[in-house]
């Protein structure tokens, strides 16, 4: 298989309300901060996808505005998922592996500020017997929270406990929409209360693949993607449990996040990663994907969510791309030899992708 | 590093119609993906990764209906993917899947597209207003019109042509049990008849709206020896974009659409499109398009695509027959559109095409374009295995 990696990630700062600009204008800074880290111009790059929804930008075919931004001309190789941009770089990771491209750019975008996004989530769901019934997605993620608590396996201290910590990290994130220490807050839908709750924002991601040396000559240090794989799962929330994400612990042993490539596998079912960034925009949720990915071994010492996580910025459409670029980011920096990266769609953690990057 | 070839061993498409009232999203993909299993006689177990696509969200009131989909299409436990690039969607979809298996990471891999129209108002959808965007409210008809003007401009076609290509693709689709629009009394009189909506284009010019869903199934090499019907093997696929709208862009010949077929082509080793390819599934929405894309995609020279149609080559029994199936013309569910033009390629090179089987077909193109003509998606399949 021909290696792959991530060599640039940026992202623009995450703002409760972006009404004085456009999507494309949002979107266009991060464009410019991803060529320039590798010196390409938008006519190098083989290949582009992106990530977007409709429903977001509230009309259809909303992702050709930001290709005319892209500035598509002579006319690009490009395709579009309507996604989170973790799916988008799925894309692309794939078109690098047929040979048929050496580089491509990723990019994703969503404004929540325009509408109600609880509301809006909600057009997900079954359109015959559960959207109809508007079950917006804080109520979800409470249903999910509530079956932790009915099973024991979190309680709201411990709840409280994780947004303190996601939230103290951002101090250290210029882009995080909410930084250091919040209370827990009020109660919302119980049993979460709005400190258990992402911030409702609007924000672009942006991020470069190249192959091989491709890669090593565009940056010091590739953040290289030693697996990627995403599995969904049934839509009924009736027929899951709220309390486990199979989906999750299979992408992540496709990844082979619990094996290093010459078979040494990490101790008590840990996965071989010193860093996580795992999607959760609800504290509940991390408590779930933690308990999926083995995370909660004892003698574990992964960081997890050193940005702060969906908690503390949660542009949808863009978040699950974020946790990429943030492991990617830290591997180039040094910071971190080998990351898991996880980025999630639909209610209650319904589909999920995983994967490991790691330094040379 | 050489990709591993792909294989075309599944095609099933449902009966396409303006209102299925009797199945729900749900019932109509997976009728159109339970045929499709059938062709290849393989069941759920045998997929490993599921592809969906379809146009915007907005034409059902779904927001991302793969999540519900899931369930459906046998995709619990497996990636699902959903591809969205406007009006190429079907095409860009099933080339998604196809480089799944190409890059190896699956082998078998099931693609689904389609549209449910009767759920909503393609018009409405489309036409959405946004504060300091240019609106659409006159729907495709209104924005391609002065188009198809620009091409009779340009090269001096006759004002008959465009009814030519609608009597043919609607006489073809007579021949499509899947088929949309069956009209068994239609004359080129009645066509020509027909009201004016957009000049120069009359109604029975124009695509009708359905309801419809149509499914693959793209294997490797191993899972092509094991199928029990003729393989059609992909050649050839690309997708372009070009920006909707700026100055110098050629509505007429777009050169995302040139850049497209010269790449599908390149691939396929394809040096003269007229005399080695037996049969097109072209995007032709509105009848003019015809003419129009013969040039683009390199059959005919510029100025000559509407001399082609004139003198029949593009009959079903002309020697470059275009639309064999009746084309987006007769059927147009528009998120699967694109995908029946690739699945009735994938026919016609297996020699499964039925009533409107191209003789001896052995090289088909598949060809969708979306927007506002900038963004396009091909592919060429072939009854031989691809040399490696």
């Amino acid at each position: 298989m021909r290696d792959v990696a991530i060599v640039a990630f940026g992202q623009s700062d995450h703002v409760r309300d972006s009404a004085e600009t456009s999507e494309v204008e949002m979107l266009m800074p991060v464009l410019h901060d991803v060529l320039a880290q590798t010196g390409l111009a938008a006519r190098d790059i083989d290949f582009t996808c992106s990530g977007s929804s409709d429903y977001l930008a509230g009309r259809a075919f909303s992702f050709t505005m930001a290709l005319d931004g892209v500035g598509a001309w002579p006319p690009i190789s490009e395709s579009h998922v309507e996604m989170d941009g973790a799916w988008a770089l799925y894309e692309a990771w794939v078109k690098l592996l047929t040979g048929e491209a050496e580089t491509a750019l990723v990019y994703s975008y969503g404004k929540s500020s325009p509408g109600s996004v609880r509301d809006v989530l909600t057009r997900q769901l079954d359109p015959y017997y559960v959207a109809p019934l508007w079950p917006d997605s804080v109520a979800l993620a409470a249903l999910q929270a509530q079956a932790l608590i009915d099973a024991e396996l979190t309680d709201e201290r411990e709840l409280a406990g994780i947004a303190a910590r996601r939230r103290t990290a951002a101090g250290s994130n210029p882009h995080a929409q909410l930084r250091g220490e919040v209370p827990m807050g009020e109660p919302l839908v119980a049993p979460l209360r709005t400190g258990d709750c992402p911030p409702i924002g609007d924000g672009a991601a942006a991020v470069v693949l190249a192959v091989g040396d491709t890669a090593r000559r565009l940056t010091d240090r590739p953040a290289w993607i030693r697996g990627l794989d995403h599995r969904i799962e049934a839509h009924g929330l009736g027929v899951r449990d709220l309390t486990d994400s199979p989906s999750t612990r299979l992408a992540a042993e496709r990844a082979g996040a619990f094996e290093l490539s010459h078979g040494r596998k990490g101790t008590g079912g840990a996965p071989m990663v010193d860093t996580a960034e795992l999607h959760a925009p609800f504290t509940s949720q991390e408590v779930v994907l933690r308990r999926a990915l083995r995370l909660d071994a004892p003698d574990s010492t992964v960081c997890i969510n050193p940005s702060g996580g969906a908690l503390a910025a949660n542009p949808v459409m863009a978040a699950g791309l974020i946790r990429l670029g943030e492991a990617a980011a830290r591997i180039q920096r040094g910071a971190s030899d080998r990351a898991l990266a996880h980025a999630t769609s639909g209610p209650c953690l319904q589909h999920n992708l995983v994967a490991v990057l790691e330094g040379e | 590093m050489s990709k591993e070839p792909v294989a075309v061993v599944g095609v099933g498409q449902t009966k396409h119609v303006a209102a299925r009232r009797d199945v729900s999203l749900a019932g109509l993909v997976r009728e159109a993906a339970r045929h499709a299993l059938d062709d290849a006689e393989l069941t759920w177990a045998d997929i490993d990764a599921v592809v969906i696509g379809k146009a915007p969200d907005f034409f059902e009131g779904v927001m991302m209906p793969e999540l519900y989909l899931a369930d459906a299409l046998g995709a619990v436990g497996k990636p699902m993917l959903r591809v969205h690039t406007a009006g190429s969607v079907g095409g860009s979809t099933a080339l998604v899947a196809a480089n799944l298996v190409a890059a190896r990471v699956h082998r078998t891999v099931l693609t689904v597209a389609f549209e449910k129209q009767s759920e909503s108002n393609a018009m409405w959808g489309l036409s959405l207003p946004i504060p300091f965007q240019q609106p659409l409210l006159a729907g495709a008809g209104g924005f391609f019109a002065p188009h198809v003007r620009a091409y009779m401009r340009r090269t001096g076609a006759p004002d008959t042509v465009g009814s030519l290509v609608a009597y043919k693709d609607r006489r073809n689709a007579l021949k499509n049990p899947y088929a949309h629009l069956h009209e068994h009394d239609i004359t080129l009189e009645k066509v020509r008849a027909s009201p004016m909506l957009w000049d120069p284009i009359r109604y029975s010019e124009t695509c009708p709206s359905s309801d419809g869903a149509c499914a693959m199934i793209l294997t490797d090499r191993t899972g092509a020896a094991r199928a029990p019907h003729p393989a059609a093997w992909v050649h050839g696929g690309a997708m372009r974009s070009e920006p909707t709208l700026f100055a110098g862009k050629d509505f007429v010949s777009p050169q995302a659409g040139k850049d497209c077929a010269a790449d599908v082509y390149r691939q396929a080793g394809i040096t003269d499109p007229r005399r080695q390819i037996d049969a097109v599934e072209m995007y032709v929405p509105f009848s003019w398009y015809e003419p129009m894309w013969l040039e683009n995609l390199g059959f005919a020279e510029e100025g000559e695509g509407w001399k082609l149609t004139e003198s029949g080559v593009t009959e079903l029994d002309g020697d470059l027959p275009v639309n064999p199936s009746g084309g987006v013309l007769s059927t147009n569910p528009i998120g699967a559109s694109g995908m029946i033009r690739f699945a009735e390629a994938a026919l016609q090179v297996r020699g499964q095409a039925g009533a409107h089987q191209v003789d001896g077909a052995r090289q088909a193109l598949g060809h969708a374009y979306g927007g506002g003509s900038q963004f396009f998606s091909m592919w060429l399949v072939g009854a031989e295995a691809p040399a490696t």
